[in-house]
């Protein structure tokens, strides 16, 4: 995997990027747990962003509803592991009288599962589509999405509407729920520490698969397809099954991250998954570097955590504008600059893949 | 009162607000094959200039005719949004218009948050009301009503869209932009200046979206930072729906999308025995157009176009 992803001279060995990735919550801890929250929720995007890079990385396919894959975990593991549906309807709550309550071996598969089959409810009618009509469907699919759950909670109470599921269950690993602050003896880990954790360890897992997905037989015929989806078909690619297969696998990361999120949260709401967010997470990939692993991380981090940093920042720049300005516009006009600025200055993202071929020495001198 | 009436003029209404935005959309992609995220905010813009514009005239000209003020408002905040839209092309699009094809669409939602915050900064993030200019007692038209408003949207929509298609068919510019849109590269050899020909396509996008605008604030009454995402992303879903980057498809797509949605919302409730109320009503446009665009994967008036390689 080492030669796939960050080769030696991007920034430097695997190895040390991982350690200091285990490092940085207990440093981020001792600043308060607020900091080691940042890092879960920009791991969760990572996570949201190495999805959607097999989508419109990889295949080539422009996804801007992919925030309803998340909705589809982030609501599943809220219907199995909150008292929403003990309470609601009398027969489960007979069938299940301690209540549901799911473990994470069983939520992962079946988040991962079932938001693959609403990837393949997408892709199976928009298979003829391109290019832009493409981004306008899967935008609606997400909007339908997200009405949905607004709405669902007449006539039958299923998600509860604008309300949200709250009371949702930590996840538990291996018996131990995360919610519980773990005491090592020489060091405290509070609960965000142990998700961040659990975080990193489904992003390492995902970054593996891509990186081996990347490379294999399927990873290359998605790139074909991105390429030249004639030409492809024409070298006897079932374009067909790949972009469906696209449409499924980018999705299933979408419903993983989104079951953490929940559990993560303790509560899901409509709100969650506008069409906003859709839109940044395709913004983390584009500006990171579009289908090249190192480069989607950063960007993910960078537009997850930065605003969140910016919050702490913020507060001085404020009061030099007399208050006029508050904090959550200065974030949000400092974040849009960054948008424009980073793709105006890097059109191929942060950290692009490095082209073969051509303009070999400016790319792999230019490395941020 | 006739409900189907009723709902078809609203919808006549809203869908030709529609029209009217789904026409900057097409045009821009004709031209460039670029979604312009921002276009909804210009539309915002324009109504926002347009509402400081009232405020200031009004207590300035006390007996002027409502109407006059409307109009003035209009035109001033035509040439602010269109000034704007020029230099947001200048800024974020040109630089990127060889760049890989995602970028200038990131550019183009960097600049629909930064209108937003900027217009928040300026104007306050509350929301504010639109004055009243035209007579609101609605006219009786058989069984149904349509207010003097409603009226106003529909005349001023055909005048621009007369305007519009005169200018696209009959005028050195509108060929210029017909040529630009077959074959940039060939226009050029021709002697077209493609430079020109987008921004001016461009500017009559901001026009259009300042009328469409300035009426959608006057028909509900209220202005926001937040007012242009809507009509954006609806119009965004005409232009789609009749096939994108044709001129005549938008203003299909445009009166389909409002008709469907209205007649949609007044019965929808009616037809599924109360199952779905009209909240449902934004996601019937989308259903509308997979439905459509599975069908006919280039729009209703759309043509199969090659791939570009």
């Amino acid at each position: 995997m080492t030669h796939t992803f960050l080769s030696k001279r991007g920034l430097g060995q695997p190895w040390l990027i991982f350690v200091l990735a285990l490092a940085l919550p207990l440093v981020l801890q001792s600043f308060g747990n607020a900091w080691v929250r940042i890092a879960d929720m920009s791991l969760l995007y990572v996570l949201l962003a190495l999805g959607l890079n097999i989508v419109v990385g990889y295949a080539g396919l422009l996804d801007l509803g992919y925030v309803a894959f998340f909705a589809v975990g982030a609501y599943l593991f809220g219907l199995m592991a909150s008292p929403h549906l003990t309470e609601t309807f009398p027969l489960i709550a007979s069938l299940f009288p301690d209540g549901l309550h799911m473990s994470l071996w069983m939520v992962l598969p079946l988040a991962a599962g079932l938001a693959g089959l609403f990837g393949l409810m997408l892709g199976a009618p928009t298979l003829k589509l391109r290019g832009d009509y493409l981004a306008i469907v899967t935008l609606g699919f997400g909007e339908i999405i997200r009405v949905f759950l607004n709405n669902l909670d007449y006539p039958v109470n299923i998600t509860n509407g604008p309300k949200g599921l709250g009371q949702i269950d930590a996840v538990t690993v291996f018996g131990y729920p995360l919610s519980r602050r773990l005491d090592l003896g020489f060091i405290e880990l509070p609960s965000v520490t142990l998700y961040y954790y659990l975080f990193l360890a489904l992003v390492v897992v995902s970054v593996v698969l891509c990186a081996r997905l990347e490379h294999s037989r399927i990873g290359r015929a998605w790139m074909a397809i991105r390429e030249d989806e004639i030409a492809a078909k024409a070298m006897g690619l079932n374009t067909r099954n790949l972009k469906l297969m696209a449409f499924g696998m980018g999705a299933s990361f979408g419903g993983v991250s989104g079951a953490m999120f929940a559990s993560f949260q303790g509560f899901v709401s409509p709100e969650s998954f506008s069409l906003m967010e859709s839109v940044m997470i395709v913004a983390m990939v584009v500006l990171g570097g579009l289908g090249h692993l190192p480069g989607v991380i950063l960007g993910a981090v960078l537009l997850a955590a930065l605003p969140e940093a910016l919050r702490y920042l913020a507060g001085p720049l404020q009061e030099m504008s007399g208050g006029r300005l508050d904090a959550a516009i200065l974030r949000q006009l400092l974040i849009a600059l960054a948008m424009i600025t980073i793709m105006l200055w890097r059109p191929r993202g942060l950290w692009p893949t490095p082209e073969h071929g051509k303009n070999l020495p400016t790319v792999g001198g230019g490395q941020a | 009162m006739d409900v189907l009436l009723q709902q078809t003029i609203n919808g006549l209404v809203l869908g030709s607000m529609y029209a009217l935005v789904a026409l900057g959309y097409t045009m821009v992609y004709g031209i460039i094959n670029l979604i312009n995220f921002a276009h909804g905010e210009v539309l915002m813009i324009g109504a926002l200039c347009s509402w400081s514009v009232i405020g200031w005239l009004q207590p300035l000209l006390p007996n002027t005719p409502g109407w006059v003020i409307l109009l003035i408002s209009m035109v001033v905040a035509s040439a602010a949004a269109a000034a704007l839209n020029f230099a947001i092309e200048k800024i974020a699009y040109r630089p990127l218009r060889h760049a890989p094809k995602l970028a200038p669409l990131i550019t183009a939602i960097g600049m629909s948050i930064l209108l937003q915050t900027l217009a928040m900064i300026v104007w306050k993030p509350n929301y504010k009301s639109f004055p009243t200019l035209l007579p609101s007692t609605p006219i009786a038209l058989g069984e149904a009503v349509i207010t003097p408003t409603q009226i106003m949207i529909l005349a001023v929509t055909a005048m621009a869209l007369a305007v519009l298609s005169w200018l696209v068919n009959a005028t050195q510019l509108g060929r210029a932009m017909r040529a630009t849109a077959e074959n940039p590269r060939v226009a050029s050899l021709m002697g077209v200046k493609p430079d020109t020909v987008i921004s001016a396509t461009f500017i009559i996008g901001a026009v259009l979206a300042t009328i469409a605008g300035v009426m959608w604030a006057s028909n509900y009454g209220t202005v926001q930072h937040a007012m242009g995402f809507l009509p954006g992303l609806k119009a965004f879903t005409a232009a789609v729906f009749g096939g994108i980057g044709n001129l005549a498809g938008a203003v299909v797509g445009g009166l389909l999308l409002g008709l469907i949605e209205s007649i949609g919302s007044g019965y929808l409730g009616e037809l599924t025995g109360g199952v779905l109320g009209s909240h449902y009503t934004d996601i019937l446009a989308f259903i509308v157009l997979i439905v459509v665009l599975t069908l006919r994967p280039s729009g209703l008036l759309g043509e199969r176009v090659a791939d570009r390689a």
